[in-house]
C-alpha cells in the first residue's frame, strides 16, 4: 500500500516537473518571439529612419551653408567687378582727358571717395618702366619704383589685373586693381589700391553658427584675408581641385585638425580672380540640431528597447501564470465533470433498482396488511400467538415503509430536472415545496413557517429548477437540525436591495456554519455531512441554477444562532438584462 | 350505503390480488384487470363502475393514455392514479387530465379506502346533480 502511495506521489511529482519544464519552455519561446518580433522591425525601422534622416538633414545643412557661402562669394565678386569697372572707366577717361594725370587722379579720387566712401585707398599712374608718374593718396608714393613688383609685371601682360594681397612699399597688407592705359602712344598702368580693411570685413561678416568663419585663399593657397584661427591653407588648397562640387559650384569637404576636431569646409571660387572663399565651421556646431535629434532618437530607441525587454520578461510569466491557472481550473472542472458523471450513472442505476424494488415491497406490505385483516377473523383471534403474529406483521409493515423511504430517496437523487422556462408564481412554488417537505421536517422535529408577500410578479424560470434550489436548501436546514429540532422560516417579498428582483429567504435556527466552512460551501464536492450522506453538490447546484436564472444567492450564518440563505431572482424584462451580470455568492 | 364498485388496473398481479382481497374485505365491490386495454373493455361492459384505481406505469398502454380513453368513454368516472415515486409528475399530469387524486405505492390501506370513498361520493353527487337537473328539465317540459 505504502509502495502504491509512493508511486502515485512520484507520478504526481514527475507530472508537475514535466509541466514546469513545459511552462519554462513556453515562457522562453514567448520571450524569444516577443524579442524577435519587436526588436527586428523596430531596429530595422529605426535604422532606416535614422540613416535617411541623417542623410537628408546632412544634405540640407550642407546645401544651406553652401548657398550662404555662394551668396557671399557673389557679393565679393560683385564688389571686385564693380571696382575693376570703376578703374577701367577711369582709364578710358584718362586717355581722352585734357587734364594732367596728376589733376585727373586727384579729381577722380575725390569722386571715388564721395561715391564709395573709403573703398579706394589711392590711385596711381605707372609708366612702362615701373615708375609711378602720378599719385593721389595718403602715402608718399610719387615716383615710386615698381619695375620689380610682381603685380607690375603681371599688369603689363594683361589688359587688367587684380593682384594678391601683399605688403608692398607701404608695409601694410593691400591689393591693387590695375588697368592698362595708352596715353599718346605710350603704355601706362592705372592702378588703384583697395581698402583692405573694408574688403576684409566683407569676408569676416560671413558668420554662420557659433564657429563659422570665412577667409580667402589665392590659387597658391595663400591667405588673402585676416584669419584669427590657425589654419593649414595647404590642406584646403588640396581640395580646391576636387571634382566634389556642390549644387552652387561649391566644394564641400571635411578636415580634422591636430586636436581631433572635425571641420566642415565649403569652398567657392571667385570669377574675376584666382581666389576662393573658404568657409569653415566646426562639424559639431554645424550639425548640432541633427545631433540633438539623433540623441533624442537614440534615447527613445533605448527606452523602447528597455520597454520591450521588460515586456519580454514579464509578459510570458504573466501568460504562463494565466495558462497554468486556467489549466488547473480546467482540470478541477474535468474532475468535477467525471465525478458528476459517476454520480449521474450511480443515480440512474439507483433509480432503476429502486423502482424494481418498490413493487415487490408494495406487494409485501399489502400481503402483510392482508394477513392483519385475516387476523381479525374469529378463528384466528383466539390463537395463542396472536400478539406475536400482530407484532411480526407490524414489523413487516414498518420495515416495508422503511424500504419505501429508502427507495423514494434513491429515486429523488436520480430525478432529472426539467429546465423548461415558464412563468412561475414564486409563492405557489414555495407552498408546493413546503408541502413536499413538511412530513420529513416533522419527522425531524422541525416546524416550517412561511411569510409570503402577496401579489408578487411572475418570474420566467424553470419551475423545476427553482423547486430543486428550494428543496436543497430546505433539506440542508432539516439535516442541520435533525438532532436538535428547530424552525425553518421561509419568506418571499419584493426586494428592496435589488431592483426588479424577488427575494426568497430560507432561515433556520440550527447550529450555524463555522466561518472557515462558510467561504467554501458553494464549492462543488464540499460537504460537512458524514461520508455517504452528502454529495457536496447541493449548494453548488443551487448556486449554478440561481446564476442560470440571472439571480444571486448569499448566505449569512452564526454558529449557535442559525443560517439564512437569501436568493434574488429578477422578474420580467429585467431578467434578460441581468443574466449576463457576473454574480458571486456573498458570504456574510 | 351501497357497495362502491371499484376497478383495479395494475400489471403487478401479486399486488392486485392482495389489494383486491383487502378492499373486498372493506365492503367494496372490486374487479381487477391487468392492463389499460382490459380496463377500457371493462368499463364498456360494467356500467355500474364508480371508481378506477389506475397504475401509471404499465406495459403497452400506460396509465395516462388509459386515463384519457376512460375519460373519453366515461367522463363521470372517477380515477385515482397509483404510482411509484419516479412517476409523481406523471400522476400530477393525470390529475390535470381529470383524475380525482393520486397515491404512491406502497400505500396505506386506510388512506386508499378514504380516497376511494371520496371519489365514489363525488361521482354519486355528480350523478345526482345531473339526475336532478334532468328531472327538473323533464318536469319543466311537461309543465
Amino acid at each position: 500500500m505504502k509502495s502504491r502511495v509512493f508511486k502515485k506521489g512520484k507520478k504526481v511529482e514527475n507530472l508537475s516537473a514535466e509541466r514546469n519544464v513545459f511552462y519554462e519552455e513556453l515562457s522562453r519561446k514567448i520571450k524569444i518571439l516577443i524579442l524577435v518580433v519587436s526588436f527586428f522591425p523596430m531596429t530595422l525601422t529605426a535604422g532606416i529612419l535614422f540613416y535617411r534622416f541623417n542623410l537628408t538633414y546632412t544634405d540640407k545643412i550642407q546645401a544651406h551653408i553652401s548657398e550662404l557661402v555662394q551668396r557671399h562669394t557673389q557679393n565679393i565678386d560683385t564688389f571686385l567687378s564693380e571696382k575693376l569697372g570703376n578703374i577701367g572707366y577711369l582709364a578710358n577717361q584718362l586717355e581722352h582727358s585734357p587734364q594732367s594725370p596728376k589733376e585727373f587722379l586727384k579729381k577722380n579720387m575725390e569722386l571715388l571717395e564721395i561715391e564709395y566712401n573709403d573703398a579706394f585707398t589711392d590711385l596711381g599712374l605707372v609708366n612702362e618702366n615701373g615708375l609711378q608718374v602720378a599719385y593721389e593718396g595718403p602715402f608718399k608714393l610719387e615716383n615710386a619704383d615698381y619695375k620689380e613688383a610682381e603685380w607690375f609685371l603681371h599688369a603689363l601682360e594683361k589688359p587688367f589685373y587684380i593682384s594678391d594681397v601683399f605688403a608692398g612699399l607701404r608695409g601694410h597688407p593691400h591689393f591693387i586693381i590695375a588697368v592698362k592705359v595708352n596715353l599718346h602712344g605710350i603704355v601706362y598702368i592705372l592702378r588703384a589700391t583697395i581698402n583692405f580693411m573694408r574688403f576684409n570685413s566683407m569676408v569676416e561678416n560671413i558668420h554662420i553658427g557659433k564657429t563659422g568663419i570665412a577667409y580667402i585663399l589665392n590659387g597658391k593657397g595663400q591667405l588673402q584675408t585676416k584669419a584669427d584661427i590657425k589654419i593649414n591653407p595647404a590642406i584646403i588648397a588640396s581640395h580646391m581641385d576636387e571634382k566634389n562640387t556642390g549644387k552652387n559650384g561649391t566644394i564641400i569637404t571635411e578636415q580634422q585638425d591636430a586636436a581631433g576636431n572635425t571641420y566642415l569646409y565649403v569652398i567657392s571660387t571667385l570669377k574675376n580672380i584666382d581666389w576662393s572663399v573658404v568657409f569653415r565651421q566646426d562639424k559639431r556646431d554645424a550639425f548640432s540640431d541633427l545631433w540633438k535629434t539623433q540623441f533624442l532618437t537614440v534615447i527613445v530607441f533605448i527606452g523602447g528597447c528597455i520597454a520591450i525587454i521588460f515586456v519580454a520578461f514579464t509578459l510570458p510569466r504573466y501568460i504562463v501564470t494565466l495558462i497554468s491557472s486556467a489549466e488547473t481550473k480546467s482540470e478541477a472542472m474535468n474532475r468535477q465533470v467525471v465525478e458528476s458523471g459517476k454520480l449521474a450513472s450511480i443515480g440512474e442505476l439507483a433509480a432503476g433498482i429502486a423502482h424494481e424494488i418498490n413493487n415487490p415491497v408494495a406487494i409485501m406490505v399489502e400481503e402483510a396488511g392482508w394477513m392483519e385483516d385475516l387476523l381479525e377473523d374469529e378463528a384466528l383471534r383466539e390463537s395463542e400467538n396472536l400478539g406475536e403474529f400482530k407484532r411480526a406483521l407490524k414489523q413487516i409493515n414498518t420495515q416495508g415503509k422503511r424500504c419505501k423511504e429508502i427507495t423514494h430517496k434513491l429515486l429523488s437523487f436520480a430525478r432529472k430536472t426539467d429546465s423548461t422556462i415558464n412563468d412561475v408564481e414564486v409563492n405557489e412554488a414555495v407552498r408546493e415545496m413546503v408541502s413536499l417537505t413538511t412530513n420529513m421536517a416533522r419527522y425531524n422535529n422541525v416546524t416550517m413557517e412561511t411569510k409570503l408577500e402577496e401579489g408578487l410578479p411572475f418570474i420566467r424560470i424553470s419551475p423545476a429548477e427553482l423547486q430543486q434550489v428550494m428543496l436543497n436548501l430546505i433539506n440542508n436546514a432539516i439535516d442541520a437540525m435533525e438532532k436538535t429540532g428547530g424552525v425553518i422560516k421561509i419568506e418571499t417579498k419584493k426586494s428592496k436591495i435589488e431592483k426588479n428582483h424577488i427575494a426568497i429567504s430560507i432561515e433556520d435556527n440550527g447550529p450555524g456554519i463555522p466561518k472557515d466552512n462558510l467561504e467554501r460551501i458553494f464549492d462543488p464536492f464540499f460537504t460537512t455531512k458524514a461520508v455517504g450522506k452528502g454529495t457536496g453538490l447541493g449548494l453548488s447546484i443551487c448556486y449554478g441554477l440561481v446564476r442560470k436564472m440571472g439571480g444571486k444567492i448569499d448566505v449569512a450564518s452564526q454558529v449557535g444562532i442559525g443560517t439564512k440563505f437569501r436568493i434574488w431572482i429578477p422578474f420580467q424584462d429585467d431578467l434578460n438584462q441581468t443574466q449576463d451580470k457576473e454574480f458571486h455568492p456573498t458570504i456574510i | 350505503m351501497k357497495k362502491i364498485k371499484l376497478l383495479l388496473v395494475d400489471d403487478e398481479k401479486g399486488f392486485l390480488d392482495t389489494i383486491t382481497k383487502r378492499l373486498e374485505k372493506r365492503d367494496m365491490d372490486v374487479s381487477a384487470v391487468y392492463s389499460g386495454k382490459e380496463a377500457l373493455m371493462e368499463i364498456e361492459t360494467n356500467k355500474a363502475l364508480e371508481v378506477i384505481l389506475l397504475d401509471v406505469k404499465m406495459p403497452e398502454m400506460d396509465g395516462i393514455r388509459t386515463l384519457v380513453e376512460i375519460k373519453r368513454k366515461a367522463p363521470l368516472m372517477e380515477v385515482i392514479m397509483l404510482t411509484g415515486h419516479a412517476t409523481v409528475e406523471t400522476a400530477i399530469d393525470g390529475m390535470k387530465l381529470g383524475a380525482f387524486d393520486y397515491l404512491m405505492k406502497p400505500c396505506d390501506i386506510d388512506v386508499l379506502v378514504g380516497k376511494v370513498k371520496g371519489a365514489a361520493l363525488k361521482k354519486r353527487e355528480h350523478e345526482e346533480k345531473i339526475t336532478e337537473a334532468r328531472i327538473k328539465e323533464i318536469t319543466e317540459r311537461r309543465v
